[in-house]
């Protein structure tokens, strides 16, 4: 079991209280509502892609503390990315939760890596990953995202 | 002497291991009876001991064998009858839960005798179990829903009821004790409101929570159908209950087809059983059925009242002391309620909550609790929420109390 002060960092409760770029881009290129059903949690996302870039990301929702936190610090750190970049930051994010990350390999997640401990917690992978799954399919073009 | 210490705590607790089991290096402490209780090893002997010495078919041959384990499963049908008050063991219809009792009297009863224009009204504080199967009926015939309302507290607005029940209420679904707001509804009272202005309507009463917690008698309460589960009663999963009045079991249609429900079979023409076989196709889960016998002998020589009593101390003390934390709001405070006590912290999701009681060894649901209805009309996306049996212990209360308050400081 993690320890619960490992998990809940001091940058994940305080992203949890004041989430970044919270709000709805109007008008926006990409968009997609994101569901956990098991859970409730909840998260629409909006985008404005230009020249493969990501000019500008929201989301807003409600769910626990590390979906909020995985989303406010998602949206920031995937802000003027390319669309491929983040792709990849999703894949990397999906295997570090999942404890797959190879630690010999170099990647790109930088303070994600705060998400870390919730490897140690199978139940609560969903929540971390529900903004990554959400922005994958936002990018794809598919409207409806869901953890199962 | 108090009620609640009239049963030796510390003997009943040896009855379940897992109340001596570490997870993550903590002391099990089990609060999630609501969710699914746990067997004491006499339920579990039972089981064991059909599985091992009198295991074969029911209702089958003529072996010495079969005879015993056709005799082990209606005896405890039997048990069911008593435990109920139902009149007779013919109205005690073996199901796989609550879900599917209530649903085989949505798809028999209702599809007979719910028509365009007729009206199914149920109470806001329903499990999704006693609303999407009467919502399945209403969208196939035309019907409508309607819902009884309530208050803040969870408790049923009753006033001005009768004008909720019109000359097309089919069915009146309700639940005897709240799952997630633990309020216990006055199921008797408001079965004769109804039928007062509508004689016709029928009562579904879904009793899943109540019978662990208080004796429902069902012609008392005036109820014509009653589901339960045996897993919420110290029983195993995969067998369940739907109490029916026989004069309505007998005129509904068959649910599912096949064996053990036929009287005969021809390609021309096949006559059923009556009740309750003929709503029983198959192989019935026949272990589940004589452990769930067992569960109510069990239940039964401990003493309903003082289980009762034992939960309600539980309740109080609990109530008492997390009501007292900064920032805690306790959802459900009806007058009248089983041991479930559902809470929100200000600033703290009840998943964060779940994961860090977990992370002292308690084990508690959070989410919506299969009643999202309830969620939506109290303007909250989920709970966390704490539910007691007669094996809770008021220390393992107080290490609820600390690590409530232990997630309160984490969260600044």
């Amino acid at each position: 079991m993690a320890d619960m002060r490992e998990l809940y960092q001091q940058v994940i409760l305080e992203h949890n209280k004041k989430p970044r770029n919270f709000g709805k881009l109007e008008p926006c290129t990409h968009h997609a509502d994101g569901h956990n059903p098991l859970c409730g949690d909840q998260l629409q996302l909006t985008l404005l892609v230009e020249d493969g870039r990501i000019a500008d990301i929201k989301f807003e929702g409600s769910g626990c503390a590390i979906d909020v936190a995985s989303a406010s610090l998602m949206t920031g750190a995937v802000k003027g990315k390319t669309t491929e970049e983040a792709d990849r930051m999703a894949d990397q994010f999906r295997a570090m939760v999942r404890g797959d990350l190879d630690p010999a390999q170099p990647n790109d997640l930088g303070r994600l890596t705060l998400f870390e401990g919730v490897k140690d917690l199978p139940v609560r992978v969903k929540c971390a990953v529900l903004p990554w799954a959400t922005l994958r399919s936002a990018l794809k073009g598919e409207e409806i995202a869901s953890t199962e | 002497m108090s009620a609640a210490t009239a049963f030796d705590v510390d003997r009943v607790r040896q009855d379940f291991h897992l109340l001596s089991r570490e997870l993550n290096g903590k002391k099990v402490i089990y609060l999630d009876s609501a969710v699914s209780g746990q067997m004491p090893l006499p339920v579990i002997d039972r089981m064991r001991h059909y599985e091992t010495l009198e295991h074969t078919n029911v209702h089958r041959g003529v072996s010495t064998l079969s005879q015993l384990a056709t005799d082990a499963f209606e005896s405890a049908r039997v048990k069911v009858q008593r435990y109920i008050n139902a009149a007779s063991d013919k109205e005690i219809v073996w199901t796989r839960g609550t879900t599917e009792a209530l649903n085989l009297v949505a798809q028999s009863w209702g599809r007979a005798n719910v028509g365009a224009g007729d009206e199914i009204l149920l109470s806001a504080m329903e499990h999704h179990a006693n609303i999407v199967p009467w919502q399945m009926l209403a969208e196939e015939k035309g019907a409508t829903l309607r819902v009884i309302p309530m208050t803040d507290a969870g408790e049923l607005v009753l006033d001005g009821f009768e004008a909720l029940v019109t000359p097309k209420t089919k069915a009146l679904g309700l639940t005897h004790v709240s799952n997630v707001l633990g309020t216990v509804n006055p199921v008797k009272e408001i079965i004769a409101r109804a039928k007062a202005v509508n004689p016709a309507l029928v009562a579904v009463i879904d009793g899943a929570q109540a019978v662990p917690h208080i004796q429902a008698d069902v012609r008392d309460l005036g109820a014509d159908f009653y589901a339960f589960s045996g897993h919420k009663l110290s029983g195993p999963t995969g067998i369940g209950i739907l109490y029916g009045r026989l004069e309505l079991l007998e005129a509904m249609p068959p649910w599912q087809g096949g064996g053990n429900m036929i009287r005969s079979v021809a390609w021309e023409k096949t006559s059923y059983m009556g009740a309750p076989t003929k709503f029983e196709a198959g192989t019935p889960p026949i272990a589940a059925g004589i452990g769930l016998g067992a569960a109510l002998d069990y239940v039964t020589a401990l003493g309903l009242d003082r289980i009762a009593a034992r939960e309600h101390e539980l309740l109080l003390r609990a109530t008492e002391k997390l009501s007292a934390l900064p920032g805690l709001r306790v959802i459900g405070t009806a007058a009248h309620k089983a041991s479930v006590l559902s809470f929100v912290v200000e600033g703290i999701h009840p998943h964060d909550m779940g994961t860090i009681l977990d992370s002292e060894g308690i084990v508690v649901r959070a989410g919506h609790h299969c009643a999202q209805p309830v969620m939506a009309r109290l303007g909250i996306p989920a709970t966390t929420r704490a539910s007691f049996a007669y094996f809770n212990t008021t220390a393992e209360v107080d290490a609820l109390e600390a690590a409530v308050r232990k997630a309160i400081e984490i969260f600044g």
